[in-house]
Parts: C-alpha cells; sequence; structure tokens
C-alpha cells in the first residue's frame, strides 16, 4: 500500500493461485530480518496494556467474532439439507406413487437392488411425492438469514477493531512523540538518527499491521478450525478422522515450509541491502568510478551481488511458493477421501448425500486459516520485537526535570560566567577541566581550533543541552540549573553551521523564535540579515513555501535566514558558528555583515573561522583534542608563542610562499 | 510496461510457455476433479454402484497427485524466470547507468536512480512473480469454470450472468474509494515522517528557540490526519471481506434454489448441482483474486515508465569510432573558447573560456558561486562535453581520444570527497591497484593523513564505511586528495578540495603538494583566496566569463572582480603580505 511498507518488507511470498486465501493472507509478513525480541512474555504483556481502554470493546468484538463465524459454520450443513431434501424428492419421484416407504424398500429388496434398499430405508420420504420445495424454501430463509448475519456481524467487528488499532498506534506515536521531547540531547547524539526514525514509523507501522490485520484474523482462523472440526464430528465422525489426519500435516507442513522459506527470506534481505549498498555507493560517486576507470569493475562487482541477490530471492519465492500447492494437494487429497468414502456410506445409507457435500464444503474452508495460524509466530515474534524497540525509546532516561523553585531572568544584561566547570561526556574522559571564563555584556568571545577539537561542547553547556559535571555556569548571577531550561533558552540565540528550516513558508520560518512577531518586525529583521532583497525575488514572497530539505534555496541563502530568525527573536546572549565553506564570497560577504551587525551589543560566542573575527575578540579560547588549552586575546596569546601562535602563523610564514 | 516486459521476458520464452501450459493443465484439472465428484453422485451413490466409486476415487487420486507435482515444478520455473526477469532487469539499468555523464546521470540525481534500480524493479519482478503464479491461472479458470458450468446445465449457468455484475460492480466501488485513500494514506505517512525527520534533525534548534510545542503540535496534526486516513481505509477493508463473503454464499443459495427447480424437472442430475456450486465458487474466487491482483498493476507500470525513463536515455558522450593518437607530450590543457549551455537553457553556463595551463604549473580558478567554475573543470574529464569550443589535452581534442586514456591523465579530486566502502588501503589503491605499500605511505604523507592513518589501531586496513562516513570530512578530503596522489597522474584537478580543512592543515598540505608533483599540471577550484594566491596562474570567472587572468598581485591591481573576492576574505594587509 505504501512505499514505505514495501521497502521495509521485501517481496511478500504471494500466495499461488489455487483454493481461498487471497492477497494478505498473512503468510509473508514480517520478512524484515527477524529480530528476536529481549524479553517475549514482558513485552507482549506491555503492549497487551495499550489495549486495556478498550477490553470492553475487545470483548465484543470477539463475542462478534464468535458469531459471525459461527453462522458462517452452520451454513454448509443446512445447505446440505437442502441438498438431502432435493435428493430424497429425486429418488422419491423414482418410485411408484401410492406405496409406504417401507413398501417401497421392500419392493426393492425383491428386485435384488439391496443397496438402493438400503439407501433409501434410511431416509425419510413418500415414495412418488417429488421433491418438497416448501422445506426447501424454509431452508433457503434460513440459510440467507444466517449469511447475511454473518456477513454483518463480521463487518461490525473489523470495523471496530479497525478503531481499537488505529486508536492504539495513534496514542503510541503521541507517546513517542512526547517522550522525544523529554530526552536529553546525548540520546541524540547517541542514537543515529535513521534509527530512531525508524522506531517512530517502521516499528509502529508493524505493530499496527498486526493490530488491525492479523489480530482478527488469529481470532476467526482459530474459532474456524475449531468450529469447522466440531461440525465434520457431528456430520460424521469417520469423515472428520480423515479431515483431522490432513488438518496437523497441512499445519506442520506449512510450518516446516515457512520456517525455511524465513531463512531464505533473511538471506535475500541481507543481499538487497548488500546489492542497494553498492548501486547507492556506484551511483553517488559516478564522478569519481568514471574518472579513475572503475565502471567495468563496479558492473563486475553489481553481477556477483546482483546474482547472490537472485539465487536467494529465487529460493526464497520458490520454497514460499510450494506452500500453496503442497497444502492444495493436502487438501485435494482429503477431498477425494471425502467423496469417496462419503460416497460409499451415502451408497449404504450410513450418511447422507447433503452431509456429504457439506463436509467437503467445510474441508475447502480449512486452508486460509491453517496458513494464516501457521503464520502467528511470525507474526508475533516481530510485532513484538518492533514494540521493543519502541519501549526503548520510551524507557530512555529524561532529561534532569527543572528546578521546582526556578529563578526568573526577564530582560538578561548578558553577563555570563563559567566558574571552574569540568565536563566529560564519557565517565574517566575528562574533556574541560576546571574551566573559569567570564564574557562581560557586549563581549564577544571566540573559539577556535582544528575541526573536531570539540568546539561545540561549549555550546552545549551553555545552552544546558548537557549537564556540567562540576563548577556553575552563571548567567547575570544566577546558576543555569536554577532557572527553567526554556528561560535559560530564550536568553540565547543560536546561529549554526547546520541551517535547519522546517517546512513551510519562509514568514514562518523567520517567526520561529517569536510567533507574535508582526510584519514590521520581520521586514525589520530581514532587511537586518539581507534577506529582504532576495525573498522579494521569490515569486511568493515572504510566503514562499520552503520544499524538503529547503533545497529551493541555496545554502547561503539558508545561512542568511537563520541570522533573520535570530535577529527576530532578539536575544541578548548570541551563540555563532561561522563556518561558511560552501558558499560563494559575495554571499559570504553579506553573511558576514550580517553576522557582524547581530553581534553589536550582544554577548557572542563564535566558533570562528574568519581572522578578523578572531583578532578582534575579547577572549579566544584555543581547543585542541577536546580541550582548551590556551585563552587570552589576541596579543596575549601571540606573546605567549604557543599553540594559537603557531595556528596563526602557520597561514602567514614561510609555507604558504612555496605553497601550490 | 508492455515493452520493458518483452524485451525482458524475451530470452526467456521457452520457460514462459512451460510455464503457462503447466499453468493450463493445473487449471483443466482443478476443473476436472468436481465433475469426477459429479460422477459419483450420479452414477455411483445414486446408483448403489460401490465399484465406480471406488474407481472414479483412484483416478481423483490420481489427478490430485498430478495436479501436486505440476504445481510444485510450475512455481519452480514461475519464479525462477520472475526473479531473472529482475535480475537481468537492474543489470540492464545499471549498466546503462554506468555509461551516463554527469549530466545524464543529474538529469534524475543519484538518490532517483538509487530507487529506480531498486524498488522500481522489485515492483514490476513481483507483478511477473504474481502473473506467472496467479494472474495467468484465473482466466483459465474463470473462462474452463463457465464452460464447465454450461457442462452441468445451461440455463443453470444463466446465473452468472447476475452474479458477476453484482460482483464487478462492488468490487469497482469499492476500489473507487480505495485508490484515492490509498494514495491520501501514502502522503499522510510521508508527512508523518517528514515532520518527525525535521524534529530529530532540527533538535538543537528547536530546544534552543524552546518550541518544542510547537512541535508537538505540528506533529499532532500529522498524526491526527495519519489517523483519519488509515481508518477509513481499515473500515472499508472492513466492509470488503464479509460482503464478497456474503455475495458468495448468497450466490449458492440461489443455484441451490434454481437448481432444485431444475432438478424437480428432471432437466439436470442431482450430482451435477453439487458440481456446479464448485464452479461457481471457483469461478468467483478466480475473478475476484485476479481483479485484488491488478491493484498492483497500475504501480508496477509507474515503476515500469520510471525504469524506462533511464534505459532511453542514449547516453551522449561515447568514444570516438577511431581514436586520436596518442601524443607525445603531457600535461598540458588548452581550453579554446568554450562554451557549455545544458541542454533547453537559454543562457550557457560559460562562454568564450580560454586558458592554457601545462606541466609544472598551478592554474586557479576563481569566482563566486553560479560563476562556472566546477562546470568547467568537470569538462576536462568528459562529465559533460562542451557545446562550442574545444579543450585539448595534450594537443589533442578530448572528444578525439577514448574516455579511458583521457581519464589515466586526470587525477581527480572532487568537491565533496567520496570514499568507497572497504579499507582505507582499498580506497588508495582505487587508482593504481598495484600500488606499494610504501608508495600508499607516501601519498599519505603529503596529502597529511599520515599522522591520523597510523594512529588508527588497523593502519593502512582501517575500515572505511559507506560514503567514508566514520572518518571526519577533513580526513574524507585528505584520504581522497591521497587517492590521487596514488594514481601519479600527469594532471591534477581539485575541485575546492580543501574546504574542509583548518587553514594550518591547508597550508602544510598545499606545501608538501608542491614539492611533491613538481613535474605535473594543477588546476584548482577554491573559495579562499589564501589557498589560491600563490598560483601561477589564476583565472577569474564572473557569470561564465572569464573577466581577468594572471598572478596573484596583478590581478589586484587590475581585476575589479577579484578585488572583491579578496576582500571579502581577506583584511588589506593580509592580502599584501
Amino acid at each position: 500500500m505504501s512505499d514505505h511498507t514495501s521497502n521495509t518488507k521485501p517481496a511478500a511470498g504471494p500466495g499461488s493461485g489455487r483454493g481461498p486465501g487471497g492477497p494478505g493472507m498473512g503468510f509473508g509478513r514480517g520478512m524484515a530480518p527477524a529480530a528476536k525480541s529481549k524479553d517475549f512474555r514482558g513485552s507482549l504483556k506491555r503492549l497487551a496494556r495499550y489495549l486495556k481502554p478498550f477490553q470492553w470493546v475487545i470483548a465484543f468484538i470477539i463475542a462478534l467474532a464468535v458469531i459471525s463465524v459461527s453462522f458462517s459454520i452452520v451454513g454448509p450443513k443446512i445447505l446440505g439439507e437442502a441438498t438431502n431434501v432435493l435428493f430424497e424428492g429425486v429418488i422419491s419421484a423414482q418410485l411408484p406413487e401410492g406405496v409406504t416407504q417401507a413398501q417401497a424398500v421392500e419392493g426393492l429388496r425383491a428386485q435384488g437392488q439391496d443397496q438402493l434398499a438400503e439407501m433409501i430405508s434410511s431416509m425419510n420420504l413418500t415414495p412418488g411425492q417429488g421433491v418438497d420445495f416448501s422445506a426447501i424454501s424454509t431452508l433457503m430463509m434460513w440459510l440467507i438469514g444466517v449469511y447475511v448475519l454473518s456477513a454483518l456481524f463480521g463487518w461490525l467487528q473489523q470495523y471496530l477493531m479497525a478503531g481499537v488499532a488505529q486508536r492504539t498506534v495513534y496514542r503510541l506515536r503521541e507517546e513517542v512523540d512526547l517522550k522525544l521531547a523529554r530526552l536529553p540531547l546525548k540520546y541524540f547524539d547517541d542514537n543515529s538518527r535513521g534509527d530512531t526514525l525508524s522506531r517512530v514509523t517502521n516499528d509502529i507501522d508493524n505493530i499496527s499491521n498486526t493490530l488491525s490485520q492479523s489480530a482478527t484474523q488469529i481470532i476467526t482462523s482459530v474459532l474456524t478450525i475449531v468450529g469447522v472440526l466440531g461440525m465434520m464430528f457431528w456430520i460424521s465422525p469417520l469423515l472428520a478422522m480423515i479431515s483431522l489426519l490432513v488438518i496437523p500435516a497441512s499445519l506442520v507442513v506449512t510450518m516446516f515450509i515457512a520456517k525455511r522459506s524465513q531463512k531464505q527470506f533473511a538471506a535475500q534481505w541481507e543481499k538487497t541491502g548488500t546489492l542497494n549498498g553498492h548501486i547507492e555507493e556506484m551511483f553517488t560517486g559516478h564522478g569519481v568510478v568514471k574518472v579513475f576507470g572503475h565502471q567495468e569493475e563496479a558492473i563486475e562487482v553489481f553481477d556477483i551481488e546482483n546474482e547472490g541477490l537472485y539465487e536467494a530471492s529465487f529460493k526464497a519465492q520458490f520454497i514460499s511458493g510450494t506452500i500453496m500447492p503442497t497444502l492444495s494437494f493436502l487438501n485435494n487429497i482429503n477431498y477425494v477421501g471425502v467423496a469417496v468414502i462419503g460416497g460409499l456410506r451415502v451408497a449404504n445409507g450410513m450418511l447422507s448425500l447433503g452431509d456429504v457435500q457439506a463436509f467437503i464444503q467445510y474441508s475447502r474452508q480449512f486452508t486460509q486459516p491453517i496458513i494464516q495460524t501457521a503464520s502467528i509466530a511470525n507474526t508475533l515474534q516481530s510485532t513484538v520485537a518492533s514494540a521493543e524497540r519502541v519501549f526503548e525509546l520510551l524507557d530512555a532516561t529524561e532529561e534532569e526535570p527543572d528546578t521546582a523553585t526556578p529563578q526568573v531572568l526577564e530582560r538578561a544584561e548578558g553577563h555570563v560566567e563559567f566558574r571552574n566547570v569540568s565536563f566529560r561526556y564519557i565517565e574517566d574522559t575528562p574533556l574541560i577541566e576546571n574551566l573559569d571564563l567570564e564574557a562581560e555584556p557586549g563581549q564577544t568571545v571566540a573559539i577556535v581550533g582544528p575541526t573536531g577539537a570539540g568546539k561545540t561542547t561549549l555550546v552545549n553547556l551553555l545552552m544546558r543541552f548537557y549537564e556540567i559535571d562540576e563548577g556553575a555556569i552563571l548567567v547575570d548571577g544566577i546558576d543555569i540549573r536554577d532557572m527553567t531550561r526554556n528561560n535559560l533558552r530564550r536568553t540565547f540565540g543560536m546561529v549554526l553551521q547546520d541551517t535547519w528550516l522546517f517546512k513551510g513558508t519562509i514568514r514562518e520560518n523567520l517567526a520561529y523564535g517569536r510567533e507574535d512577531a508582526t510584519p514590521e518586525q520581520i521586514d525589520h529583521a530581514a532587511t537586518m540579515a539581507h534577506v529582504d532583497h532576495f525573498v522579494r525575488t521569490l515569486p511568493d514572497g515572504y510566503d514562499t513555501e520552503l520544499n524538503d530539505e529547503s533545497s529551493n534555496i541555496s545554502q547561503g541563502q539558508r545561512q542568511l535566514l537563520t541570522i533573520a530568525r535570530a535577529f527576530l527573536a532578539d536575544p541578548r546572549i548570541l551563540i555563532l558558528d561561522e563556518a561558511t565553506s560552501s558558499v560563494d564570497t559575495r554571499t559570504e560577504a553579506l553573511i558576514q555583515k550580517a553576522m557582524t551587525e547581530l553581534m553589536k551589543n550582544r554577548t557572542s560566542f563564535v566558533i570562528a573561522h574568519r581572522l578578523s573575527t578572531i583578532r578582534d575578540a575579547d577572549t579566544i579560547l584555543v581547543m585542541n583534542d577536546g580541550q582548551i588549552i590556551e585563552s587570552g586575546n589576541h596579543t596575549d596569546l601571540m606573546a605567549a608563542g604557543g599553540f594559537y601562535c603557531d595556528l596563526y602563523n602557520s597561514q602567514f610564514t614561510a609555507p604558504l610562499d612555496e605553497a601550490v | 510496461m508492455i515493452g520493458l516486459l518483452t524485451t525482458y521476458l524475451k530470452p526467456y520464452w521457452k520457460q514462459l510457455i512451460f510455464v503457462m501450459v503447466l499453468l493450463l493443465i493445473q487449471a483443466i484439472a482443478n476443473l476436472y476433479l468436481p465433475e469426477l465428484n459429479a460422477e459419483i453422485i450420479n452414477q455411483g451413490v445414486a446408483k448403489g454402484d460401490t465399484d465406480f466409486i471406488a474407481r472414479t476415487g483412484a483416478l481423483m487420486l490420481g489427478v490430485t497427485l498430478v495436479l501436486g507435482v505440476i504445481s510444485i515444478i510450475s512455481v519452480y520455473w514461475g519464479s525462477k524466470t520472475a526473479m531473472a526477469f529482475g535480475r537481468d532487469l537492474r543489470h540492464g539499468l545499471f549498466r546503462r547507468v554506468q555509461s551516463f555523464s554527469l549530466a545524464e546521470l543529474n538529469v534524475f540525481g543519484a538518490p532517483s536512480l538509487i530507487t529506480r534500480n531498486t524498488n522500481d524493479v522489485q515492483q514490476v519482478q513481483m507483478v511477473v512473480l504474481l502473473a506467472l503464479n496467479v494472474m495467468i491461472t484465473a482466466p483459465f479458470m474463470a473462462v474452463g469454470g463457465v464452460i464447465m458450468a454450461l457442462r452441468q446445465d445451461v440455463p443453470l449457468t444463466g446465473l452468472l450472468a447476475v452474479i458477476l455484475p453484482v460482483m464487478a460492480i462492488f468490487i469497482g466501488t469499492v476500489l473507487r474509494h480505495a485508490l484515492p485513500l490509498f494514495k491520501e494514506m501514502q502522503v499522510r505517512v510521508d508527512r508523518v515522517n517528514q515532520v518527525m525527520r525535521e524534529k530529530l534533525s532540527g533538535i538543537r534548534v528547536i530546544r534552543a528557540f524552546v518550541r518544542s510545542d510547537f512541535e508537538e503540535a505540528r506533529f499532532a496534526v500529522a498524526n491526527e490526519e495519519l489517523y483519519e486516513t488509515a481508518l477509513a481505509v481499515a473500515r472499508l477493508f472492513a466492509v470488503m471481506m464479509p460482503a464478497l463473503m456474503a455475495i458468495f454464499n448468497l450466490s449458492l443459495v440461489a443455484a441451490m434454489w434454481f437448481g432444485g427447480l431444475r432438478i424437480e424437472s428432471g432437466a439436470m442430475p442431482i450430482g451435477n448441482l453439487t458440481a456446479f456450486l464448485t464452479y461457481i465458487m471457483q469461478i468467483l474466487m478466480s475473478v475476484m483474486m485476479a481483479t485484488i491482483m491488478f491493484v498492483m498493476v497500475p504501480r508496477a507500470a509507474a515503476s515500469a515508465e520510471r525504469i524506462n525513463e533511464v534505459l532511453d536515455v542514449e547516453p551522449e558522450i561515447s568514444d570516438p569510432e577511431v581514436p586520436a593518437k596518442e601524443s607525445e607530450s603531457h600535461g598540458f590543457i588548452e581550453f579554446q573558447d568554450v562554451e557549455f549551455r545544458y541542454p533547453g537553457a537559454e543562457e550557457p553556463v560559460l562562454c568564450g573560456v580560454s586558458f592554457k595551463a601545462g606541466p609544472g604549473q598551478t592554474t586557479a580558478i576563481v569566482g563566486s558561486t553560479g560563476s562556472g567554475k566546477s562546470t568547467l573543470i568537470n569538462l576536462i574529464p568528459r562529465f559533460y562535453d562542451v557545446t562550442g569550443g574545444r579543450i585539448l589535452v595534450d594537443g589533442v581534442d578530448v572528444r578525439e581520444m577514448t574516455q579511458e586514456s583521457l581519464w589515466r591523465k586526470i587525477g581527480f579530486i572532487p568537491q565533496q570527497a567520496f570514499l568507497f566502502t572497504g579499507t582505507v588501503e582499498s580506497n588508495l589503491r582505487y587508482g593504481k591497484e598495484d600500488a606499494t605499500e610504501e608508495e600508499l605511505w607516501h601519498a599519505l604523507k603529503i596529502a597529511q593523513g599520515k599522522e591520523f592513518v597510523s594512529e588508527m589501531s588497523e593502519g593502512l586496513e582501517a575500515p572505511i564505511s559507506q560514503g567514508g562516513m566514520n572518518v571526519s570530512g577533513g580526513q574524507r578530503q585528505r584520504l581522497a586528495i591521497a587517492r590521487a596522489l596514488v594514481k601519479r597522474p600527469e594532471i591534477y584537478v581539485f575541485d575546492d578540495s580543501f574546504s574542509a580543512l583548518d587553514f594550518a592543515t591547508d597550508a602544510r598540505l598545499r606545501t608538501a603538494l608542491k614539492r611533491d608533483i613538481t613535474g605535473s599540471t594543477v588546476l584548482i577550484v577554491a573559495q579562499r583566496v589564501s589557498t589560491i594566491m600563490r598560483a601561477d596562474n589564476i583565472v577569474v570567472l564572473d557569470k561564465g566569463r572569464v573577466v581577468g587572468t594572471g598572478t596573484h598581485e596583478e590581478l589586484l591591481r587590475t581585476c575589479e572582480t577579484y578585488q572583491e573576492i579578496v576582500e571579502s576574505q581577506l583584511t588589506e594587509e593580509e592580502a599584501a603580505s
């Protein structure tokens, strides 16, 4: 139905043609690598708890299922009765009128037709009367009633279950979303985005499918098997024994094949992954592949992987494809057995023709429920594994709550102080040790250092994305842990290299930090950030919709928009990341101008790349290997002749003359 | 889709015909069983002939056995053929894309081509598989069923004239409602995913701007919308199965009633009614399954369309039939009045570009974004072909050489450093498979990568994950540079390849490079003026035209565009230093 489902569940085994069991028969689901759950029982119970609010509805649904299935099971028996009446009518028409049944039997015996006499003697007929249509029409009325009611109850049951299932996954999604807001940044840094995303989407989808389809299917399947078996025994214990041989055999065969095909599907899944990985790599690196003359090798590797996928998927499809023919075969044996033995019994007068016919109909109803029952284990396994992954997310440690008695910072001056701050991401790996730092209102603190030196750590601490281990960070003399996070973060503004914008209009994006902004304020902020002009050149101006990943505007323009967004939020303290590597020089000049404008009268922490910013900064923090190794202003640091001095000089001394 | 199927299934026509024959036999056998059953009732049961019952029973068993064996053989060949079809199609697509120029690749974009090569093929392959297993059987069964039903009793078969349209109308109505719902469902699933993705990627910004409430509301809306549509879909399907079952069963009731009348009038033996009921079941089942399967066809057709779009592209850039002789000279590049425009574009990206570069020289190309720098450099390895003028490498027009001999001369370091899954070593050897370990370390040393590679516990054997995501951006760039150095080409082309390096590493790398590749030709595109200010020759581009050529000092005096670029990056004293 959706691309996503098809992405995650490759090539569900189709049912091969015959007999009942259309698409979506349940088999072939959960073909993603069969993840094992850690605590099957516990997680299943916990998942069941989500259904608790619906327990009465579910009880009602089960009751409806019982009624619906019972009705549909009674159907063939009534139909069989009708056949009996017909058959008796036909037979009676062959007998001479005016005699009694006993006389007719005697007459047949006298003619030597013992078997026919036997059969007729067990019937209830009036010779020569013909078909009793009033009896048949009564039976037909019953049948219509039974089938219509069965359909009605069946529909009601699935209708209600759809509501329960969708409500439940809605709640799960909501719960996960609310949980994400309470998780510390550490969680997002430690876990890949793709993994978290897949828990919210694929795993919840998987649960949703099971609840809305498999749950009712399982109930009906089990009820059908039990009910049909019961009817069979009622009609003829002998014939039922034949079916009893076939049913367990079918179950065993199905599970046997399913287990093997699961393995092949897992292999197919894995091969698909490898092949897709190769394709992805070769296509994204197309230029490199070409210029290094590697196309033939790329095709060779592709062919090997492709062949592997072919082998695996052929096996998977073939093995899972044998389920239907095998079941049909067993089913047909059952059919033949019933037809032959039933026929013999009817001929001997020990069974009625209608019963045989009903029996045949019953035995045809088995295939689908058996396939569904056989796949319960797999479905449950994969569902519980998915649920477990969702629960894992729901159980992740949350952020420390805000203090109960927060101090409120209305309009900050912008005084920031690090007092003896120590911090480490990983225990036993000290990162920041005893850092003291003071920034007066309006001052600029530049953070410099090679790539990967840990410059964003300071941002994390200031914004209280991470908690410091020792010491204190004070804003206007208040420990940031004595404020609410929201209050603290409203005091700060952030412009990062990662220019995150959301899918919405430019106006909405600009007003992100200030919901109540007037159009004039938006215009003003845009003008200050030099985006007003370019926004006005867009077809819809400020109402232009930014598309996914905002690819309809350039990187530089996105950067400018984030600056305008910070302008509008009008924070007292700024955190800026200057790097603008993929921006052209003119836009870069605009960005620089806008940033300088933004920094005016604000305390600023700048991850600095520009020499002008660095030299003009009031304090420079030099970071290397995750530690602050030097701090001071440009003149002091140059005089000290340390790492900073080397770093700075490396750009302007001798080597440059020789450089390419 | 038909075209695609015929082309790629053609090699398997024997298997196809074989499978079809098997399916036909299956259908006949399936239809024959109720007939035998009818005979058991008419001639065995009704006449009390137990011998006949046993004989016919044995025949039925035989038919069943044959049916089982044939089914498995047909599944075997059906799956094999369908999967082989998929394999061949993937191969064809992949091969075609490998022959694409960058321009052709960019028409689709890598992500889209990946989807076409994987998911789209999967879609079409699935339909082929279903066709070979189910869809083909359905018409056999339906038509065969009707014939058999007619044989039982002609007037009674008239019932089908009522039942089939009722069913068709019902299924049609459901599908008419379902298809738009499916589409909407897809949109809403995408929306939930998209909002979630945005939330995860923007987590810092969201928290910094204290907008968690807003984000929660946004997600709640998407979630609610998905809930509504999913519920509508589920409820539609809740009607489907019970209603179809009701239609089935009521058909049986009708057949029973009218069949009874026929029997009473003596026009039909009673065994035929039992068989007739079975046939009706089989016909309705086939029609229903076929209809539901055909829901998949429009999607597969859309996929086939997307696949065809790729296969239909004839690569523009191909090798000349008679390549020009390779010249003796090495490392000379000359642009002669080069023009390049994208197909259908009004304005050319590059226009009248002429310059020369030779061995031992460094030529830098600067200009703002959109000035055509990267395009210019991409013309050299023929990622694109010029639309006017020509480019000579070692005196030969690049279009007159084989691409392979051209590429052998060039070491290209792209803007986005791209590494392949494998190890550091396998990546470095990409350009020269037989390079010695010594050569590898030498290249790493120059690319300023020796230190971090030797610090990795596995050294050269250190694994590189897909796209090189397990090393930092700066390390990736240095490895990409080392890779080109191992190849030892005549011409080095750096497409803004120093951007992820900090100033100091950038400077050290360029110093080492200068010493190492003295005899080679170097072309550099860069954003940072400090990277290129020492080049022998600087070409300044503006809006696709050359607006200045010369050294840093010359250009500072003569070229206004260059002055602007320099001013935006360096203070005056630095520029003069």
